[in-house]
């Protein structure tokens, strides 16, 4: 009903009524669904998160078996990465693109209701699995085969399925933005004139299409050694249990890109807002964009440096990664130099995105030690990896969406949400999040390996740190779901400029952004 | 249910006591030097490197802090109005590249030392069992299995733990100092990863597959490491322990460990009694079935059936024997035909038959679990 037949009419308003969210096809309403529903996984694996730490709090067994330890380890990596950070950014690329670009809606909408609404499906059939005999998958997110597969509970054809759901709607996403920006630019938007959250995601969505059908290749193979009686992953039947990381990583290395490069946009938007001044060096932002995209296809194997790869391919795979600091460094200063005797504010947007330059950076510096093969053999399978990527995903990631949330909430919602409140999220953010990251760097370099519910005593204090962090970083974001349903209910009026002069089409609209815009195509300077 | 409370009221009350309830560990912060020469090269080149970071952090950082607090709009200032400079842009992509090559010169240089496994003196082959390591020394007829020894009561917190908590094990393996041992890293099940950090070697044991690595230890001593690959739910209870000795106490342990396996040999074709089975068959199961099958036989259903009562520890004797020697495809329960003794075999199958309340009063002989394996 209602959103599909109001196209031939005047009428613009959103549907009345629940099924207004069912049968939308509007970019808006998808958006919202996708933002809503990657908080609400936020907050699911996040409290798998508080069950981690709650365990590592003292050495000893205290609340959970190893058993269930280990489901937890599995479901809170597999919800954040494909539940929580991916759709918050195609969420992101729903709300913003079209009016990035010009365009009056993405290219495919009826593709983008679809792609939306089958995640829940996944993730119900995912999370079912706790309830079943068995458990949860319990192979951590990287499931390793033959963990993963001979020796995997049951429950893992529910963990096949359910990725295959995640990934097909991933690749629908994908192909709908990169239609959107290649073909509904207004006229005068060139690409070199496209914003970076555009080009980030036009790069993001290239790298999805790519690796999404590995992905769904190796589960697939999962499935066929489950049930179909090969053995592509077992050793027994002449298969190779190497076969798996290989195929694995070679989507799972993009994949880390692809929860990155869209906060790379959100960053390189609202720095030069609360700067006042240009974003610097463009130009070589995409190029670095690009670099690090092409780089992401030739480093899978640094995940690998201690299955016994011949001595040729290990010096290949550390050359090569040890070259992404070379573009990735290139942002960074870049960031620097649009700070740079700009006339800078610190409101809550530029709070996250000036702590995600810095904490993506030390993320960035760990990233270069790991790539050291030799050292690697240390650091490998430690919480020195832990405290890596969760210093590029959680300050990364995470922080550049609180970042995109708070910059354009307004804009949503035309309402200003309580900048008390929100620089005091960020704060307790802040510092939650160091509390419990930072420690992780010394108890793996001091010999404590990831994915252990109990410990020996030398790594006692500083498990407790973490998990007090946690607890705080944690509480926390209700106090971030507060302020986002205030500034939904009520609070000061947005411009149409909300910030001080801010560059891009999205701000040329009435806050809050009507149910249809530009339904034709804008001027660009 | 006051005692499933417990664990969370400590938690909480942990949280606000913090730095009174950990006194009480040290606070370490880096990476061991090891006391291998390999190790301690990479030693080094984890400091260069994080000293290198720490100087580019240094620099990027304190322009941006210095940015951020003189140019402030709140102090009145215009902001410039530039926005890009080939120059600067090659400059600050040529000098990370600079710094990357002389970080990849030591770097290439230890990784092949690494992998020169060539001429060694000893070789032992390492293989990985949920959730146990086997050694097996090539050149001499040595084999065995390392266990995890710290008790059950230490890890549900009944009991205090002792110092070398989860780095425990019944049999070390044990080297010469000043020798190159090669290790042969290979799995039976799942993937594992062998690791001692004092001796800088990680290898992922893999299933069908055989990875090298070597260590020169220059002094005595016992080194401690962990698994580092997850391998189910006893992972993180899969210690490895090394103990370096001199090439004269070495030899006294090979001559030890010949006559231990000479021993069990015999003890294998003698008559045993059901008391003496049951006796030697606790320890066993202890060692190896407690761990799923819990110490009292309840098992953790519906993964890791109880055997308290069950089916095949009071049905015939030769369905028992069989699922303990072969194993039950598609379940974790491995097959122990490979791993333990006719004695052990004997003992621990004549205990699950008869303790926990389970009484069938019928037992097997070791020299029939032989004779049962000779002939298949």
């Amino acid at each position: 009903m209602s959103a599909l037949e109001s196209h031939g009419h005047d009428h613009h308003g959103p549907a009345k009524g629940l099924m207004r969210w069912v049968y939308t096809t509007n970019h808006k309403d998808i958006g919202t669904l996708y933002l809503w529903f990657s908080f609400i996984m936020f907050l699911i694996g996040g409290s798998m998160a508080m069950v981690i730490r709650a365990e590592l709090f003292e050495p000893g067994l205290q609340i959970v078996e190893p058993e269930f330890f280990n489901q937890m380890t599995t479901m809170h990596g597999l919800i954040m990465v494909f539940g929580a950070v991916m759709p918050a950014f195609v969420g992101l690329a729903n709300w913003l693109i079209p009016m990035m670009i010009g365009a009056p809606d993405m290219a495919l909408p009826r593709m983008n209701n679809l792609s939306f609404w089958i995640l829940p499906f996944a993730f119900a059939l995912l999370l079912s699995t706790l309830f079943m005999d068995g458990g949860a998958p319990n192979f951590g997110w990287t499931f390793y085969a033959p963990l993963s597969t001979t020796y995997a509970p049951s429950t893992v054809t529910y963990f096949i399925f359910g990725v295959h759901i995640m990934g097909a709607s991933s690749i629908m996403g994908a192909i709908n933005i990169i239609a959107t920006i290649l073909n509904l630019r207004t006229p005068q938007m060139t690409l070199m004139k496209m914003p970076l959250f555009v080009w980030t995601w036009l790069i993001t969505a290239y790298l999805l299409i790519a690796v999404m059908p590995v992905l769904a290749g190796v589960v697939t193979m999962m499935l066929m050694d489950i049930h179909f009686g090969t053995s592509f992953f077992s050793a027994a039947g002449g298969g190779d249990p190497v076969l798996f990381q290989h195929v694995f990583w070679f989507f799972g290395h993009p994949e880390v890109y692809i929860m990155i490069l869209p906060a790379f946009g959100i960053v390189s938007q609202i720095i030069p807002t609360f700067s006042r001044k240009k974003l610097f060096g463009y130009t070589s932002m995409v190029y670095a964009t690009s670099s690090i995209a092409f780089l992401s296809f030739i480093v899978w194997a640094h995940h690998m440096f201690t299955v016994g790869i011949p001595l040729a391919g290990e010096l290949f795979f550390m050359y090569a990664t040890m070259l992404i600091a070379v573009p990735t460094g290139v942002k960074v200063f870049n960031w620097v130099a649009t700070m740079f005797k700009g006339a800078m504010t610190f409101e809550t947007p530029m709070l996250f995105a000036v702590s995600f330059v810095v904490l993506f950076t030390i993320g960035g510096f760990s990233g270069l030690m790991l790539a050291i093969a030799p050292v690697d053999f240390q650091y490998h399978d430690t919480y020195f990896v832990v405290a890596h990527f969760h210093y590029v995903l959680v300050p990364g990631a995470i922080f550049g969406i609180f970042a995109a949330v708070y910059y354009w909430l307004p804009k949503w919602c035309g309402n200003m949400y309580d900048e008390r409140l929100g620089k005091l999220h960020f704060w307790i953010s802040f510092v939650g999040m160091n509390l419990t990251f930072f420690p992780m760097h010394f108890v793996g370099l001091a010999g404590m390996p990831r994915r252990i519910p109990d410990y020996a005593l030398q790594f006692a204090d500083f498990n407790q740190v973490a998990s007090i962090g946690a607890f705080i970083f944690g509480a926390t974001q209700w106090l971030f779901l507060f302020i986002v349903i205030k500034a939904i209910r009520n609070g000061k009026k947005a411009t149409a400029e909300v910030w001080d002069n801010p560059e891009g089409l999205e701000w040329t609209i009435p806050s809050p952004a009507p149910y249809h815009t530009f339904s034709t195509p804008p001027e660009v300077k | 249910m006051l005692s499933k409370a417990i664990p969370w009221i400590r938690l909480v009350i942990g949280s606000f006591l913090f730095f009174t309830v950990s006194a009480r560990a040290e606070w370490e912060v880096n990476m061991t030097p090891g006391v291998t020469e390999v190790s301690q090269q990479v030693y080094g080149l984890h400091m260069i490197i994080f000293w290198i970071c720490v100087a580019i952090g240094v620099v990027v950082f304190g322009i941006m802090f210095w940015s951020i607090i003189a140019h402030r709009k709140s102090l009145g200032v215009k902001p410039a109005t530039f926005h890009e400079s080939t120059l600067v842009e090659i400059i600050w992509t040529a000098i990370p590249f600079v710094i990357l090559i002389a970080m990849a010169i030591p770097a290439t240089s230890a990784l092949i030392d690494a992998y020169d496994t060539s001429e060694s003196d000893v070789d032992i082959k390492i293989t990985g069992y949920q959730w146990k390591w086997h050694y097996d020394y090539l050149e001499e007829d040595v084999s065995f299995f390392s266990n995890l020894t710290t008790p059950a009561d230490e890890i549900y917190n009944r009991a205090t733990k002792n110092p070398n908590y989860l780095l425990e094990v019944d049999e070390p393996m044990v080297v010469p100092i000043n020798k190159k041992i090669r290790f042969l890293v290979t799995a039976n099940d799942v993937i594992h990863a062998w690791w001692v950090p004092e001796i800088a070697v990680k290898k992922d044991a893999i299933p069908g597959f055989v990875n090298e690595a070597w260590t020169i230890i220059p002094t005595p001593g016992i080194y401690r490491g962990q698994c580092a690959e997850l391998c189910g739910k006893d992972h993180g209870f899969m210690p490895i322990v090394v103990e370096a000795k001199t090439q004269a106490d070495y030899d006294i342990w090979l001559a030890d460990r010949k006559e231990a396996a000479a021993k069990e040999r015999e003890l294998r074709d003698k008559v045993w009694t059901l008391e003496g089975l049951m006796e030697r068959g606790e320890k066993v199961y202890a060692t190896n079935c407690a761990a799923c099958h819990n110490a009292d036989g309840s098992g953790i259903p519906p993964t890791f059936p109880a055997l308290k009562g069950s089916a095949i520890a009071t049905g015939p004797i030769e369905d028992h024997i069989k699922i303990v020697l072969d194993g039950k495809p598609g379940t974790y329960m491995a097959a122990f035909g490979p791993q333990l003794s006719p004695v052990e075999l004997a003992a621990v199958i004549t205990y699950e038959r008869n303790a926990w309340g389970n009484s069938k009063g019928d037992f097997i002989q070791p020299i029939d679990i032989a004779n049962m394996q000779a002939a298949e």
